[in-house]
């Protein structure tokens, strides 16, 4: 160990100034250390001391490193916030130029117009909130907290344990009401769809106005309702039928006996549809109102973005659990969903959610191939996709004008869409005429009883891929084969068919209440029906699917939507065809009762409430602070559009259709109408 | 040193050249880096504040949810279940809907419609919540929560309306819970939206003022009824609190009186709706508190904030130029603050030389607690000591002399008389209009020259300091004692929150509960002062000097039992004998039950606000408290609840009252 010493020592010398700068350099602490260590006179010590200096060293690297990553960090936090801050003050000082146009509500104020008629909101499917109430011990903090919607400091928890969440959210498979130890329950109040998430609006813009005319809590109502469950279930658990009711008698009583104006959005239009027969059927069942019930409350029904008829969507949810959107993030990126993302496989779990809600199987297009079309026909068919883009072409140059149109017609007649075939597996099936005869009979082939995709063989997917081609009435007979608890259990409460004649008794079931085609509307000849809905945005109409590669099969869903189909103008996009809509409902479904199914007395109208037709041209937000723009029509936005808004004001400050101006039509809805096939 | 250095060379020098060479080839940066500006220090503080801070968040984040009460239980050992899990456990689910009827102050109050200073606060709460606002923009707030003067409603152009559903009083403040301990408990049994429903009204209007201006009274009888109807036929049970206790007293009148005036429910519908109200620190008759509080604008705390710091209040603090006159200002266009002026006058709350609580003192009930019960002796030091006792009967007197001298020695000159003058600094303080600066000193001093004022004559009083408040106010309030019930005139909806003055429906099968807490100290009397400050303020305040040795007068307030707020007389008087058996005040002899719940102070911080207090709003999170009412609404009735549990001395006192039953 001398030796060593001395050895060390003497190379020492030749490094003494570089040595000079470590010492330096060192804190205090350490040379303490190294100051013990000389003390004792051991071999060992010197180990040791030489240990320290290594750790010395490596620790002054490791804390130069943790102080740079902090100045770094600092750097950037800094110069962040002053970016903010300038930017902000640079928006400010800039804001006065974009000027915001007024509210309807407060020029309609100005202009005397007022709160008249009491106003109940019925909120759609998705927008409104629902809370814990109780649950298992991984959500006991979440008590009376959001668990959808609202979005806001819950926000943490779906992600801290996102199986815990899904577990709440679902539904009994059997029953489709709560599971044993859990209920959640809708948040009531005008909070409980006001905003979706923190500044993504769905009511407020809406509530604003109107409370700007002198609405407020006293003759305004917000019909909050458990979306997932069927509606018939929502009066069974939480007796919100019954709620609805007695809410709309007191405001009719304690306002001087003014009828209500009632604005449904969505899947609300179908949801108040179903209120209508309830309350006027006798009491076990029914509300017991009695006849005359909605003559005498009820001054109108201003349906936004009404899903009548039904949303082809609601196919490819229940399918495969996928939507325009969810496709087009798996073609961007095809691994992500597939991967255990999050310890999740995200789209089996929604798809094993979303099918035990019975409220979607309500937007389940209804009336069968008389409505949606068949395998060669379509009400739609000869629709232009790009005809928007076209018309905004038409106003530059009269020339091209023609020629467009010409163009137009030219690949009408050359390749006439096929939107009756809502799923057709392969490109040529949506497009061919030759597949039609195939069709193997899928109930008869397996008796075996089977509820997910998990217990079904091979042999049944293919057999499902072979028949090519399905109509809207052949995918409720698919769904029924591929998911057979899930339909049995949903077709006690809804049912998608049209009536051959309303007078049979077993219409005066509730499963056939929401279903506008198998229903007479109420005894009210001077309520009025009103749909209001956005055209212009190219809308979900029909799929193109394939079998989804085989080593997802087992684990998953068979089929998706085969995202690399291209059409050769806008109709058909990532394996999907679109037609004229408001992006989720198409014009077909919002637009046709109040256009032909309802119009004057009909067998579905037998006292002849009247119907007026709103619809509103999508215009793009002129800026970007305009946020979600106030000409959107997309289903959800319209509730910021301001046409949309004043027409709502007028009609609850006491306008009736004709005052308003009758019908306002921008698409071929009546073109379509004519070649549906109802008999009225 | 340097040997030190030379000792520690390691052994392989080639090792050690290499790294000396790293070394040269690192200095120069790190001479750069040794010359940390000072912008790159800052830069480094603000690196390392962010990082520790998200370090911490992500911690928090990642903390499973019951570390807390996993901490608190290793600290002071198994936590009490919850009532609603005791509760549960024993087999007990949901039965009755129930009705919550808040106090004053607790429920939230939101903006529907505001001048242009209240930009972007649409629907947000301008009462309860973060109170933001009145930081932010302090007068424009006032502006909004003021009525006007004249009708007690709305001014022009302001609508502020109440929040509804359970949110309206779950917490008052963030943390600072009202409701939401019981609402947590009840839910437990299996309660939800469908079978709760909060009764929330606007507190600031008169009772009868909600159901004209918000139809408030309709919507609850439109509720009790289809909750009623929903639960298959099972009567509410109804749980007021504080002031909500008298409000659903007038609305069990309005309900059944005949339609313009009241609802047209018919003579039955208490009987065919309600099972059970359990009033939670109901002030019956009136609270002592709210006369210095019209009076004077002050209550303890404030008295004693003056106390301690006699600048602050009297400063521009937070722009808030005379914050007590603006106070004032605000609270008188309140008309509900009249519903609490003691009711009853002279007959209840004692004359100038006797009271029904005398001979009470502070300490006595711990004695009686420890088990030494003196009975014999408190009457004793009754007999004896009369002089000494506190004249409780004299709510407000002005000086301590006044207090304490004996009713023959009162020199009183009355001041109804006197004229009020124009006060020449009038109109320097038009901003902060308060009704003082219509009646001139000389009025002041005639005011202060009565030197006593009991119960009856406090009214008078607030007729001669206030007459257009308290115009507004007779109109929908009446505190006296009705001679004769049937009197036609007790039709009217003035009388129906007075206790004194109504009959209780006729609802045999009711039952009354009054739940209070006691053994806290409660302002039941005042020492006053004259200022002698600047014109604009309020001429009076109260004396806090005035102390007295054994401790009931402190800092110019008497203090008898009770919960903080409400004394036990007003608290459970009513149910203690005024409608114990068949009255006048009870034909139907509805059953009534008195249960107190003594006062223990949460016994550690983690506690919070303690599962065992009697203050009047930490009451709401009092497990026996709690449980009780779980029993009620799961189907029990006040006899398998234990019938009455009385720990104070209201029997005692309620027996020194002479009143006709």
């Amino acid at each position: 160990m001398e030796h060593v010493k001395v050895s060390s020592l003497l190379r020492f010398k030749s490094n003494e100034a570089s040595e000079k700068k470590k010492v330096v350099k060192a804190t205090d602490s350490d040379r303490k250390d190294d100051h013990d260590g000389v003390l004792s006179s051991d071999g060992k010590v010197t180990e040791k001391v030489e240990k320290g200096r290594q750790n010395k060293r490596e620790r002054s690297r490791a804390c130069k490193c943790i102080n740079s990553c902090c100045w770094l960090i600092g750097c950037m936090c800094t110069t962040s916030w002053l970016l903010l801050v300038f930017l902000a003050y640079i928006i400010h000082a800039s804001m006065p130029a974009v000027q915001l146009p007024e509210f309807p509500g407060a020029r309609m104020k100005r202009e005397g117009v007022v709160a008249n008629h009491p106003v109940v909101l019925v909120p759609g499917i998705i927008t409104g909130g629902l809370e814990l109430w109780e649950g298992k011990p991984c959500a006991a903090p979440l008590f009376r907290k959001r668990l959808w919607g609202g979005w806001g400091s819950g926000c943490t928890n779906i992600f801290r344990s996102p199986l815990c969440w899904t577990e709440h959210l679902s539904l009994d498979y059997e029953t489709g009401l709560d599971p044993p130890g859990i209920r959640v329950r809708p948040v009531p109040g005008l909070i409980a769809a006001d905003y979706f998430a923190p500044g993504y609006f769905v009511w407020a813009v809406l509530i604003e106005n109107l409370a700007q005319i002198g609405y407020e809590d006293r003759n305004m109502y917000m019909a909050a309702y458990d979306w997932r469950l069927s509606f018939q279930n929502t009066e069974v658990r939480d007796r919100s039928l019954s709620r609805l009711k007695a809410q709309i008698e007191i405001m009719y009583a304690t306002n001087g006996d003014k009828k209500v104006v009632v604005l449904p959005h969505s899947m609300g239009a179908v949801y108040f549809l179903h209120f209508l027969k309830w309350v006027e059927a006798p009491a076990p069942m029914g509300g017991g109102g009695g006849p005359g019930w909605c003559a005498k409350h009820i001054k109108a029904v201003v349906n936004i973005g009404p899903t009548y008829l039904g949303v082809p969507k609601a196919f490819s949810t229940l399918l495969s659990a996928e939507g325009k959107d969810i496709s087009i993030i798996r073609a961007m990126a095809s691994g992500l969903l597939e991967s255990e993302l999050f310890g999740l496989q995200t789209v089996e779990h929604v798809m094993r959610v979303s099918r035990t809600w019975d409220s979607i199987i309500s937007l389940l297009p209804k009336g069968g191939e008389a409505v949606w079309g068949n395998l060669d026909w379509s009400p739609e068919e000869g629709y232009e996709c790009g005809l928007e883009k076209k018309r905004h072409f038409q106003a530059d140059s009269r020339e091209n004008n023609s020629k467009s149109s010409e163009e137009n017609s030219s690949l009408q007649v050359n390749h006439p869409k096929k939107y009756g075939r809502v799923i057709s597996f392969g490109q040529e099936a949506s497009q061919d005429f030759m597949h039609t005869s195939i069709s193997t009979n899928l109930n008869a082939s397996h008796g075996k009883f089977r509820t997910e995709f998990d217990e079904m063989s091979h042999e049944s997917f293919d057999k499902i891929v072979e028949k090519k081609v399905y109509t809207t009435t052949d995918l409720v007979d698919l769904l029924r084969y591929v998911a057979p608890k899930m339909m049995r259990r949903a077709e006690a409460h809804y049912s998608h068919g049209i009536a051959e004649n309303l007078e049979d008794p077993k219409y005066n079931h509730h499963k056939y209440w929401s279903n506008p085609l198998e229903t007479k509307l109420p005894d009210a000849p001077d309520m009025e029906i009103y749909c209001l809905y956005g055209v212009g945005l190219p809308t979900e109409r029909s799929y193109v699917y394939k079998m989804s590669p085989s080593s997802d099969k087992r684990k998953g869903i068979p089929f998706r939507i085969d995202n690399s189909v291209d059409g050769s103008d806008d109709c058909l996009k990532a394996g999907i065809y679109f037609v004229d809509g408001d992006e989720t409902v198409p014009v077909l479904s919002s637009g046709f009762m109040c256009a032909k199914g309802w119009k004057g007395k009909t067998r579905f109208n037998p006292s002849g409430s009247a119907t007026y037709i709103r619809e509103y041209r999508h215009k793009p937000p002129a800026s970007l602070f305009e946020g979600r723009g106030l000409e959107s029509s997309g289903h959800v936005d319209i509730m910021g559009n301001l046409a949309m808004i004043e027409d709502v004001l007028r009609v609850a400050a006491g306008a009736t259709g004709p005052e308003m101006g009758g019908d306002q039509i921008h698409s071929d809805l009546l073109k379509m109408c004519d070649r549906v096939n109802v008999p009225l | 040193m340097s040997l030190i250095r030379r000792k520690n060379v390691p052994e392989s020098s080639e090792a050690e050249i290499v790294d000396a060479e790293d070394d040269k080839k690192s200095k120069v940066p790190e001479r750069k880096n040794r010359q940390w500006s000072c912008l790159d220090t800052c830069c480094w503080m603000v690196g390392c504040i962010c990082v520790v801070w998200w370090l911490l968040l992500f911690s928090y984040n990642a903390m499973p949810a019951s570390f807390p009460q996993f901490v608190t239980e290793a600290i002071t050992g198994p936590l009490p279940d919850p009532p609603g899990v005791k509760v549960l456990k024993e087999g007990l689910k949901v039965k009755h809907p129930v009705v919550f009827v808040p106090g004053i102050v607790t429920a939230g109050l939101e903006l529907w419609e505001g001048k242009d200073c209240t930009d972007g606060l649409f629907r947000k709460r301008l009462w309860g919540g973060t109170f933001g606002e009145v930081y932010k923009r302090p007068l424009c707030w006032m502006e909004h929560m003021i009525l006007d003067n004249e009708t007690g409603l709305d001014p022009p152009g302001v609508r502020v309306r109440p929040v509804t559903g359970l949110v309206a009083a779950d917490y008052f403040a963030p943390g600072y819970f009202v409701w939401a301990v019981l609402i947590g408990n009840l839910a437990r049994l299996g309660y939800e939206e469908k079978n709760m429903y909060m009764a929330s009204y606007d507190w600031r209007l008169s009772f009868q003022n909600t159901e004209v201006r918000d139809q408030t009274l309709s919507r609850i009888k439109s509720n009790i009824e289809l909750m009623v109807a929903t639960s298959g036929g099972k009567k509410a049970v109804i749980i007021p609190h504080s002031m909500g206790v008298l409000y659903f007293l007038h609305f069990m009148k309005w309900v059944e009186a005949p339609a313009p005036m009241g609802g047209g429910g018919g003579p039955n519908w208490c009987a065919k709706h309600l099972k059970a109200v359990m009033n939670i620190g109901g002030p019956f008759l009136g609270v002592p508190k709210s006369v210095p509080g019209l009076f004077s604008a002050e209550v303890r705390d404030i008295a004693i904030i003056r106390a301690v710091a006699p600048g602050i209040l009297d400063k521009d603090l937070f722009r808030f130029h005379m914050m007590l006159q603006h106070v004032m200002k605000v609270t008188r266009t309140w008309d509900s603050t009249m519903s609490m002026i003691p009711k009853g006058g002279d007959t209840i709350w004692g004359g100038l030389d006797w009271s029904p609580e005398e001979g009470y003192s502070p300490g006595k009930r711990d004695q009686n607690n420890n088990g030494t019960e003196t009975p014999d002796n408190s009457e004793d030091e009754n007999l004896i000591s009369d002089a000494k006792h506190a004249h409780y009967g004299r709510i407000i007197s002005f000086g301590k002399e006044a207090a304490i001298a004996a009713a023959a020695e009162l020199k009183r000159i009355d001041f109804r008389d006197a004229v009020k003058g124009r006060n020449v600094a009038n109109s320097s303080c038009r901003d902060v209009w308060t009704e003082y600066h219509d009646m001139g000193f000389g009025g002041i001093n005639a005011v202060a020259e009565y030197k006593v004022y009991t119960a009856d004559e406090i009214l008078e009083l607030l007729q001669f300091v206030a007459p257009k408040m308290m115009a507004r106010g007779s109109a929908h309030f009446s505190y006296g004692i009705a001679e004769n019930l049937d009197d036609p005139k007790y039709d009217h909806y003035k009388y129906w929150s007075n206790p004194l003055e109504t009959k209780l429906p006729n609802a045999p099968d009711m039952e009354i509960f009054t739940l209070y807490g006691v053994g806290i100290p409660t302002e039941r009397a005042y020492v006053y002062g004259l200022t002698n400050s600047a014109e604009c303020a309020i001429p009076f305040q109260i004396d806090t000097s005035a102390h007295c040795a054994d401790s009931c007068l402190a800092g110019g307030v008497y203090t008898v039992d009770g919960d903080e707020t409400v004394p036990t007389l007003s608290a459970g008087y009513m149910c203690a004998k005024g409608w114990r058996g068949k009255t006048r005040f009870n034909p139907s002899g509805i059953k009534t039950y008195v249960r107190e719940y003594d006062h223990a102070p949460p016994a550690t911080l983690l506690e919070g606000r303690g599962t065992q207090s009697g203050a009047h709003v930490d009451i709401m999170g009092n497990f026996a408290l709690i449980e009780d009412v779980l029993r009620v609404a799961a189907g029990a009735t006040g006899e398998e609840l234990g019938g009455d549990q009385i720990y104070s001395d209201i029997l005692k006192w309620a027996d020194r009252i002479k009143l006709d039953l």
